[in-house]
């Protein structure tokens, strides 16, 4: 079980409270859970990542174990405690005024 | 008895006004969307109570927004939560938010850069949705004006959306370059005449007419005269900031300019200027009289980079001539100190009789006449920065 952090904003669009936990099938790196969030919440699909590219918004982060993964390769596999769902994969929005 | 519902998007959440046809009680609903940018709110002339939102952020991008039921309930058109966005075959369902450029060689030219502010070429990027602009006689067709600056179309209430390719592949799509709001297409107006004429507006690109449903386009800006560009009378270039019409008399359109009112009364082969007595000639808002085609309403603004009415005075200016002769309206606006702006989609009119006309600034006030534009009241005082303001009017 994989436990994802939305920010507020996309949690009140996708109607979760507290954290959202996926099955995630595979090797867990970004794009396998951005996958499965957006297969269970379609209405985020655009909202973490582009939908042609693929690439992270601009002003969207992803941290996880006190790391900042927003610039891994999205294949890259997650670490070990987000795999097991002893820490979140926690998706951001950036500090950037009001 | 009739009613209105005043649809107003603000810089942080929408807010749904509405009263009976005396308009002077007021049920404020909202913030809806709290937090987020609304930067149009439109209903369907077929069915008021289907409407559209448009729901943007700088972090999360663009929702599109649909409700069935006059603005009570809301819902991103498309795929219900818990289903696979893609198809068996793992081809990608409509999504609702997905606003893709067409440069496909059978569409369109392929097109991939516009100019910068420093004329370098510039990655077309899709940034939002301005202007919503559901279709005359049919509640799921609706029009989307976008940054940037392109033309899109769901026939299915929203679900999805593609490009009117022809607009940007008609030939100076390349030298379009933006306002200092960004590359936006704000302006979608339908010919009630003819369901194969439009009209839009791209700041700073211009007008632009389409006579077959959109698979063609022309610039229509001849008669503009833009001191800001190299060359004044280009046939692209014109910062456009909003253009109205009357549904009586489609060919003749008013034109507010970055400076300059304008008209033309064939359907955009020429403008000429109709600034006549106005205190600036600059301004982003104009509207036309619901029964009167040649009562047309604008709000003077001192200048490009102030961005406030002159003297500090909110007026609403009226002709009754269609122009060239202007007065001020200035019961009820306040009179002193005023420094807030009325941006572009932020005036709208009603069909009751009297006329009610509508706007909002970017104090938070939204403003009502129900005189055609004699006296003012403000419907609320504190709201976040208004963006647009729509109004449906009720049986």
């Amino acid at each position: 079980m994989i436990r994802v952090t939305l920010p507020p904003h996309l949690r009140k669009l996708s109607h979760v409270d507290g954290e959202v936990e996926l099955d995630v099938e595979g090797r867990v790196t970004q794009r396998s859970v951005l996958d499965a969030l957006e297969a269970r919440y379609p209405m985020l699909r655009g909202t973490i990542r582009d939908h042609v590219t693929q690439k992270r918004r601009a002003f969207v982060r992803f941290f996880a174990c006190g790391e900042d993964l927003s610039h891994e390769s999205p294949d890259t596999p997650l670490p070990e405690a987000v795999a097991t769902g002893a820490e979140p994969f926690m998706i951001v929005g950036a500090i950037a005024g009001g | 008895m009739s009613g209105v519902r005043v649809l107003v998007g603000t810089r942080k959440g929408a807010f749904l006004l509405t009263s009976d046809g005396k308009r002077e009680r007021w049920d404020i609903s909202g913030p809806h969307f709290a937090g987020w940018e609304l930067y149009h709110l439109k209903g369907s002339p077929a069915d008021a109570k289907r409407i559209y939102a448009s729901q943007s952020s700088g972090w999360f991008g663009q929702i599109i927004q649909r409700s069935d039921d006059g603005g009570k309930t809301w819902q991103q058109p498309g795929i219900p939560p818990g289903e696979p966005t893609t198809t068996p075959d793992g081809m990608p369902k409509g999504e609702s938010n997905k606003f893709v450029y067409d440069t496909s060689s059978e569409t369109g030219k392929p097109l991939t850069t516009h100019q910068w502010y420093d004329g370098t070429p510039h990655p077309w990027e899709f940034k939002r949705v301005w202007h919503l602009e559901p279709a005359l006689d049919d509640p799921d067709t609706v029009y989307a004006g976008v940054e940037d600056a392109a033309l899109f179309r769901s026939t299915d209430a929203g679900k999805s959306w593609r490009e009117l390719a022809g607009l940007r592949g008609h030939g100076s799509g390349d030298k379009w370059a933006p306002g200092a709001g960004g590359m936006c297409l704000h302006t979608i107006l339908l010919d009630p005449s003819n369901p194969n004429r439009m009209f839009t507006a791209i700041s700073s690109a211009g007008a632009f007419r389409t006579d077959d449903g959109g698979k063609t386009w022309q610039p229509i800006n001849r008669g503009l005269h833009s001191l800001y560009i190299p060359n004044p009378t280009a046939e692209i270039g014109h910062c456009v900031h909003r253009i109205a019409m009357h549904r009586s008399r489609p060919g003749v359109l008013f034109m507010q300019k970055h400076w300059d009112v304008m008209r033309t009364d064939d359907a955009g082969e020429s403008w000429h200027e109709i600034s006549g007595n106005l205190p600036t000639d600059f301004g982003f808002v104009i509207d036309v009289h619901a029964h009167e085609p040649d009562t047309i309403y604008v709000v003077p603004i001192k200048s490009d980079s102030e961005h406030f009415p002159p003297d500090g005075k909110l007026r609403v200016y009226r002709s009754r001539a269609g122009g060239n002769e202007w007065e001020a309206l200035t019961k009820g606006l306040p009179q002193s100190d005023c420094y807030v702006n009325v941006l572009r989609d932020a005036m709208a009119v009603d069909s009751l009789d009297k006329c009610g006309v509508y706007f909002g600034t970017t104090g938070g006030q939204v403003y009502a006449s129900a005189d055609a534009g004699d006296t003012w009241a403000p419907i609320v005082r504190d709201l976040p920065a208004v963006v647009s303001v729509e109004v449906q009017t009720l049986p």
